[in-house]
């Protein structure tokens, strides 16, 4: 194995956490993010070729070492991990409204949902799954919300253009706001119509 | 319009025949799909009299103060029944389905709880691949065992030493009570004068031990009937009195 890859993956072992493939191109101070990306995929088929238990994931805007999934029941089974308490069906939905509308006020939510989501809104803060971004212009300035890297962590996504698209949905109604750059494109065509 | 509805509808239940678990539902929306999907009912043409019932017959079982959020949405179905029972004038033209608002909302709220539901599976997804463990900061380690020559725990011993400028020695000396000093200087006393009073009989200054040593020799002498000890009021200073004339020692 060459000394980059090595490199990284002793990155990778070390850090709990996704790491961006910028932090991995600096631990080599001749290595670009070029090279750190082909070391990435070079490890990934050692990886793969070789059966190890563990890969390499892209997640939260960076990459992890994870274990393969069909481990997690013998895992479990052996009290060498515990699982995270599973979210309740409220909490679900509001972080699904949270992640389509943000940022987003409470008012917004409970509107959507047709409950009051004080409760939720702690919890889902609490685990670290949604943050205050910000401040809304109108009255009384309430407090927006949006999701956390966590949470794309969470549900290992990338980033949240990873989240399904409207045409994805049996129902589309409420497209979520353009996310990826080709909705800038998209929109640039607008204008000339208007 | 509703009528037609209902007779497509038969599994409009009984009275009591109909039991709902409210809190499996995560609210008013969520109980309204679930009353039209177990009807197999559109929501696009949603028969506003028969749900508004069956909803509030669903929230019965419901204690008030959980179920304001349902109450609200009862309140709205019975608002849209009523708009609906009202004659239409110039019909199709102008119309607005009084239903629109409620519509949108529910199939909103039906693309969120598909959005939700597949979050779901995302996160059994991922959480079936396990990262490296949190780890907690490293504790406090302990000192290294110490290691050391004989000769060198002497010297240290001895530079603790001679940093004492003169070792000072205590000796611990008991200081028993002495009754029998007391009650020689209770007796002289009452040689001077036939009454005195408590504070009379300790003497300039006493320490806790003489106090003690008074106290017992008073007692003694008041068992042995030589004295009397008399407090006229209460709180008021004891007075000593002499009671006999014999000899007193």
């Amino acid at each position: 194995m060459n000394p980059l890859n090595q490199l990284i993956e002793a990155a990778l072992f070390s850090a709990a956490r996704p790491v961006t493939v910028e932090e991995l191109a600096s631990l080599d101070p001749d290595a670009n993010v070029a090279d750190a990306r082909s070391a990435l995929d070079q490890l990934r088929e050692t990886y793969d070729f070789n059966q190890h238990a563990i890969e390499i994931v892209e997640l939260a805007g960076g990459y992890q070492i994870l274990t393969r999934p069909q481990f997690a029941a013998a895992l479990e089974r052996a009290q060498l991990h515990v699982r995270t308490p599973k979210l309740t069906a409220a909490a679900l939905e509001t972080m699904a409204v949270i992640a389509y509308r943000q940022p987003v006020g409470r008012a917004e939510i409970e509107e959507i949902r047709g409950v009051s989501a004080g409760g939720v809104l702690r919890t889902l803060q609490e685990r670290g799954l949604i943050e205050v971004v910000g401040r809304s212009e109108g009255m009384g300035r309430p407090m927006l919300y949006g999701t956390t890297m966590h949470f794309l962590e969470m549900l290992g996504l990338t980033d949240l253009t990873d989240l399904p698209r409207s045409d994805e949905l049996t129902i589309a109604l409420q497209p979520p706001k353009p996310l990826e750059p080709e909705d800038d494109d998209a929109e640039a065509s607008v204008p000339a119509e208007s | 319009m509703t009528d037609t509805i209902q007779a497509t509808a038969p599994a409009v239940p009984g009275e009591g025949g109909f039991v709902v678990r409210l809190d499996g539902f995560s609210g008013p929306l969520d109980l309204l799909l679930h009353l039209l999907r177990e009807q197999q009912l559109e929501i696009a043409d949603i028969p506003i009299a028969s749900i508004a019932d069956q909803f509030l017959k669903t929230i019965d079982a419901l204690g008030l103060n959980e179920a304001a959020d349902y109450l609200e949405m009862a309140g709205r179905l019975l608002r849209l029944k009523v708009q609906m029972l009202l004659p239409r004038h110039g019909e199709e033209e102008g119309w607005e389905d009084p239903r629109a608002e409620l519509v949108r909302r529910l199939l909103e709220y039906q693309q969120v709880k598909e959005i939700s539901l597949w979050m779901e599976q995302g996160i059994e997804h991922r959480a079936a691949r396990l990262g490296r463990g949190y780890l907690p900061p490293a504790p406090e380690v302990p000192p290294a065992p110490l290691t050391f020559e004989l000769l060198e725990l002497l010297q240290a011993v001895e530079r603790v030493i001679s940093g004492i400028a003169t070792p000072v020695l205590h000796r611990v000396v008991p200081r028993p009570l002495n009754v029998e000093a007391a009650t020689a200087r209770i007796a002289a006393l009452l040689r001077e004068r036939p009454r005195i009073s408590w504070l009379d009989t300790l003497g300039p200054k006493p320490t806790l031990t003489d106090v003690l040593s008074t106290l017992l020799a008073l007692l003694e002498m008041a068992r042995r009937g030589v004295v009397r000890i008399v407090q006229p009021a209460p709180f008021a200073p004891i007075v000593i009195a002499r009671e006999s004339t014999e000899p007193i020692n």
